[in-house]
C-alpha cells in the first residue's frame, strides 16, 4: 500500500505529517519550518502559496488569498456581514463562493488545492517518492458540505482524501498514543478560525467520542478582528483617518493586531506601530494584557456555551473530566487558559505542542488505514443531526447529533396521488425544528412507478459513511430494485465541476513548473550576468579587444533573453556567455593564482 | 411529501436469509466471518440487535459487557481496517459498522432498549400520545394554563415573577414523575426478565407476558408525554 500523509489544512498554517518507526512527525519545508501559511498570492509570476505568499499580504491585498476555510461548502449570503473584511473580491457561481484573483475566478476548494499541492511537494521532497494519498481534518462541526469541499480540494490536488478526520479527535489520537491516557478527556480546539470541543472515552486503544460541538466561525481571526477595530477606531478620532478606504494600511493593521496578541501571550504590554498613509506619520500606542482581555472577553465566552452542551450531551459533569486537552494556536492566550480551568475545574494540559498535534494525529489515522497500527480505532460522531423535510416546512430528524458514524437510518416513501412518479426529498442538517433554520444539504427526486396511490413503497438509505458524509440510496420494496440517485447538492461542487477543477489544476501546476523554471532560470541569469560584468572590469586588460567585444554581445543577448518568457532560451544565451565569456575566465584564474603565488617559495606552494 | 417511519432495522421488512458465503459460496457456519475463506459477511436482516451482540431477549443487560463487546465488534467491522480489501468487503463493513452503531446505542440505553424489545415483540410502532393520561389529565390542563399566563405577562413584574416560581416548581415535580416511571418501568423488565427465564409455555405465562408488553407500552408512551411537556417548559422558562 501507498504511503498516506495526514494532513491539517489550516485556516491560518497547514501542515503535513507522516507516521515514521511508529511515531508521527511533521515534514519540515526547507527553511526547516513545518508550518505553511495558508495563503495564496497572485503574483506577476503566477500563484503562489505560503510564506512567500504571506509577504503579499500587505504588498497586494486584494490579490493575496487568506482564511480560504471560512469559504469552504458555503454560499455568499453564508459569509455577508463579514465582506468588508476581506480585501479580495468574492462573487458567487452555482451556490458555491468564487474569488476572484487578476482575470480569474477560484473556488475555495482549488485555494485550499493550491495549498495541499504545497503540502504534497514537500512531502515528496523529504520522504522521496510520490505522495497521492492522504488522511485530511476537518473541524469537527463541519457540515457535510464543508467536509465534500475539503474532499474535493484535496482530488484538484491530486490526493486522493481516504479519510476525513475531526480536528480534536486527530489530536486526541496524537496525545492518547503519547501518553497511554486511558479515562475521559474534553479537547479544546481554539485555531485560527474554527471553534470545538471534542469528549472521548480512551479505553484499550479505543478512542470514543461521546459528543462534539462548537463553532465553525469562531476563532483567532475573530480576535484579531476585534484588537484591530479598536485600533481603527483610535485612528479614526486622533487623526481622522478611516484606514478602510486603503486595503495594504488595513491589513497591516490586522497582522499588527495579530502579532500585539501573540507577543502577550508571554509578555504584560506591548508597544504598538502602524505607519499611517499620505505622509500622515504613525499610530502609537501601548497596548496591555488586560486591555487586550477586556477587548476579547465576550468573544471567549462564546467557547464556553459550546462546552457546556457538549458536556450535556456526554451526560457527563465537569468534574468527571480526566483531562483536559489544548488544541489550536488561540488556546496559547493565558485568558483562554484561565477560562477553560475554571470550567473543567482542572489544569489543561498543552504538553503537545498545539500547532502541530492535530497533523500528527492525522499521520496516526493515515498510519491506521494503511495497517500500520492495528491497535488503536476512533469511534466519532457527526456533529449535527441529518433530516429531511416534511410537510409544514419542518424538518424531520432521521440521524441524531452525536451519532457514531457510521450510521445509517432508512425511510419508507410513498405517493399521495394516483399514477405520481416521483417525490422530491430535500436533505437538511442542523438541530432547529424548521427547515429554513437548517442548513440544506441537497435535493433529490426520487423516481417512483406510476401506480395507484399509496401502493408504491420505495425504501431510502442515508448513510453516514465514516468521514461523516452522507451516501442515499434507494430501493423498491416491491420489486427489490434499487435506484441510483442524483443528489444535487446545496453548497458544493457538481462532479462535472470538480472533474474540470482536477484538470484545469494539472494545468495549473504544468503552469506553475514553467513559472518556477521561468524564475529560477532568470535568477541564474542574473547571477551569471553579476559575475561577467566583474570579470569584465577585472580582466579587460588581460585578453584581446574582440573577445571583450563577442562577450559584451553575448552579455546583450543575455539580458534581453532574460527579459522574455522563455526558459529555454535563457539557459541558451547563458550556455553562449559561458562558452565566449570562458578564456577570459581562465585567464582571471591564472592571473590571481600567479599573485596569490609570489613571494612565496615552491617549497610552500606544494 | 408523504413519508412513514420504518424502525432503524428494517428487519422484518425484508428477509433475506443468509446461508452462503458470498465469496467462495460455501456453507456459512461462522457468524460474521465466513470459516473457510474468512471474508466478513454482512449481517443478517433478520438478526436483531440482542442477537447482534449474542445476548438473549432480556432488558437488564450488563452495560460494562456490552461496551466490551461492541468495541471488539469494533475492531472486526470498523472501515478502517478494510482499506485494504477488495470493495465489496468495504460495502460490507460499512453497512455492518452502522448497523452494529445503531444496535449498541438502542441497547445501551434503558429506555430505547425497551421499545426495541416491545417492537420486536409486539410488532408495532410506539404508540404516539396527543392526550394527557388520566392521572395526569387535570394538572396538564391547570399547569397550561399558566403557562399561557406567563407568556402574556411581564416577565419582570411580581406577576410574572411568581408565575415563574409556579411553573419551576411544576417543572420539579413532573421531573419527578418521569423518574417515577422509569422506577416502575425498571420493575417491570425486572419481571418480564424473570418470566422469559422461567420459559414456561403455559397459558398463565402467556396472559403474564401480554400484561407486562401492555403496561410497557403504557408506561413508555407516558413518559414520552411527560418528557415532551419538560422539555416544552423548559425551552419556555429557559
Amino acid at each position: 500500500m501507498p504511503r498516506i500523509v495526514g494532513i491539517d489544512l489550516g485556516t491560518t498554517n497547514s501542515l503535513v505529517a507522516y507516521m515514521k518507526d511508529g511515531k508521527p512527525c511533521v515534514i519540515p519545508g526547507r527553511t526547516g519550518r513545518p508550518m505553511v501559511p495558508s495563503v495564496v498570492a497572485l503574483t506577476d509570476n503566477g500563484l503562489i502559496v505560503g510564506d512567500s505568499a504571506k509577504e503579499h499580504l500587505t504588498r497586494s491585498p486584494e490579490r493575496t488569498v487568506y482564511s480560504v476555510k471560512r469559504f469552504m461548502g458555503k454560499g455568499l449570503a453564508d459569509v455577508q456581514n463579514e465582506l468588508a473584511y476581506f480585501p479580495y473580491s468574492l462573487t458567487e457561481r452555482g451556490g458555491v463562493i468564487r474569488i476572484t484573483l487578476g482575470e480569474k475566478s477560484y473556488s475555495p476548494p482549488q485555494i485550499s488545492a493550491m495549498i495541499l499541492r504545497e503540502l504534497k511537494q514537500r512531502a515528496e521532497a523529504h520522504l522521496g517518492e510520490s505522495i497521492t494519498k492522504s488522511v485530511i481534518t476537518v473541524p469537527a462541526y463541519f457540515n457535510d458540505s464543508q467536509r465534500q469541499a475539503t474532499k474535493d480540494a484535496g482530488l484538484i490536488a491530486g490526493l486522493e482524501v481516504l479519510r476525513i478526520i475531526n480536528e480534536p479527535t486527530a489530536a486526541s489520537l496524537a496525545y492518547g498514543l503519547q501518553n497511554k491516557t486511558q479515562g475521559t478527556i474534553a479537547v479544546y480546539d481554539f485555531g485560527g478560525g474554527t471553534f470545538d470541543i471534542s469528549i472521548l472515552k480512551l479505553k484499550n486503544g479505543i478512542f470514543e467520542v461521546l459528543s462534539t460541538n462548537g463553532d465553525t466561525h469562531l476563532g483567532g481571526d475573530d480576535l484579531d478582528r476585534r484588537i484591530a477595530d479598536s485600533f481603527l477606531d483610535e485612528i479614526r478620532t486622533a487623526s481622522h483617518i478611516d484606514l478602510s478606504t486603503y486595503p495594504d494600511h488595513m491589513q497591516a493593521v490586522r497582522l499588527e493586531a495579530e502579532r500585539a496578541k501573540i507577543r502577550l501571550s508571554d509578555e504584560l504590554k506591548t508597544q504598538i506601530a502602524i505607519e499611517l498613509p499620505d505622509g500622515k506619520g504613525r499610530y502609537t500606542r501601548e497596548l496591555t494584557r488586560d486591555q487586550l482581555e477586556s477587548m476579547v472577553m465576550d468573544i471567549i465566552e462564546r467557547t464556553l456555551t459550546p462546552c457546556r452542551l457538549a458536556l450535556n450531551d456526554a451526560e457527563l459533569a465537569p468534574a468527571q473530566i480526566d483531562e483536559v486537552v489544548l488544541v489550536g494556536g488561540s488556546t496559547r492566550m493565558p485568558l483562554v487558559r484561565r477560562r477553560v480551568q475554571e470550567l473543567f475545574g482542572k489544569q489543561p494540559h498543552g504538553d503537545i505542542n498545539p500547532d502541530e498535534v492535530v497533523a500528527l494525529g492525522a499521520a496516526v489515522q493515515a498510519d491506521i488505514l494503511s495497517g500500520g497500527t492495528t491497535d488503536m480505532l476512533l469511534l466519532d460522531v457527526t456533529p449535527l443531526s441529518l433530516g429531511i423535510e416534511t410537510m409544514g416546512g419542518v424538518m424531520s430528524s432521521l440521524i441524531r447529533r452525536n451519532t457514531t458514524i457510521p450510521a445509517s437510518a432508512k425511510e419508507l416513501f410513498t405517493t399521495y396521488v394516483d399514477g405520481q412518479t416521483g417525490v422530491d426529498i430535500h436533505i437538511l442538517q442542523g438541530e432547529r425544528e424548521l427547515v429554513k433554520d437548517n442548513r440544506s444539504l441537497a435535493r433529490f427526486r426520487l423516481k417512483v412507478p406510476p401506480l395507484p396511490a399509496g401502493v408504491p413503497r420505495i425504501e431510502v438509505t442515508f448513510l453516514l459513511d465514516a468521514n461523516g458524509i452522507l451516501n442515499v440510496t434507494a430501493s423498491d420494496m416491491r420489486t427489490g430494485q434499487s435506484q441510483s440517485i442524483d443528489v444535487k447538492p446545496s453548497y458544493g461542487l457538481s462532479d462535472n465541476e470538480v472533474e474540470q477543477m482536477i484538470e484545469d489544476s494539472f494545468k495549473f501546476a504544468q503552469e506553475d513548473v514553467a513559472a518556477r523554471k521561468l524564475i529560477e532560470a532568470r535568477l541564474d541569469a542574473e547571477a551569471l550576468i553579476v559575475t561577467t560584468e566583474k570579470s569584465l572590469s577585472d580582466g579587460a586588460r588581460l585578453v584581446a579587444q574582440d573577445m571583450l567585444a563577442a562577450i559584451r554581445d553575448a552579455l546583450t543577448a543575455l539580458t534581453a533573453a532574460k527579459g522574455g518568457t522563455d526558459p529555454k532560451a535563457i539557459r541558451a544565451r547563458m550556455a553562449d556567455l559561458e562558452q565566449t565569456a570562458k578564456p577570459l575566465s581562465v585567464t582571471l584564474l591564472d592571473d590571481s593564482l600567479k599573485r596569490s603565488l609570489q613571494g612565496k617559495k615552491v617549497s610552500e606552494v606544494t | 411529501m408523504d413519508h412513514h417511519h420504518t424502525h432503524n432495522t428494517g428487519s422484518r421488512d425484508l428477509r433475506m436469509a443468509r446461508s452462503m458465503c458470498w465469496h467462495c459460496q460455501s456453507e456459512m457456519s461462522g457468524e460474521y466471518f465466513c470459516e473457510r475463506c474468512v471474508k466478513v459477511q454482512p449481517v443478517s436482516k433478520e438478526t436483531d440487535y440482542f442477537t447482534c451482540f449474542g445476548l438473549p431477549r432480556r432488558l437488564t443487560i450488563d452495560l460494562k459487557k456490552l461496551e466490551a463487546k461492541f468495541y471488539e465488534m469494533s475492531r472486526a467491522f470498523h472501515p478502517d481496517f478494510y482499506q485494504n480489501k477488495s470493495e465489496t468487503e468495504q460495502t460490507i463493513s460499512l453497512g455492518n459498522a452502522a448497523t452494529l452503531n445503531t444496535a449498541y446505542r438502542t441497547l445501551r440505553d434503558p429506555i430505547q432498549r425497551a421499545e426495541y424489545l416491545l417492537d420486536l415483540e409486539a410488532g408495532s410502532v410506539k404508540d404516539i400520545r396527543t392526550s394527557p393520561p388520566s392521572d395526569l389529565f387535570e394538572e396538564i390542563l391547570e399547569l397550561q394554563e399558566t403557562v399561557e399566563a406567563y407568556r402574556a405577562s411581564d416577565r419582570t413584574s411580581e406577576t410574572g415573577r411568581q408565575l415563574l416560581t409556579r411553573l419551576m416548581a411544576e417543572r420539579q415535580a413532573l421531573d419527578q414523575r418521569k423518574q417515577d416511571m422509569e422506577h416502575h418501568l425498571q420493575q417491570i423488565c425486572t419481571d418480564w426478565d424473570s418470566l422469559q427465564d422461567r420459559g414456561e409455555a403455559t397459558s398463565q405465562a402467556r396472559t403474564e407476558r401480554d400484561r407486562l408488553l401492555k403496561q410497557m407500552r403504557e408506561i413508555l408512551s407516558n413518559r414520552t408525554y411527560v418528557k415532551n411537556i419538560v422539555n416544552d417548559l423548559a425551552a419556555t422558562i429557559g
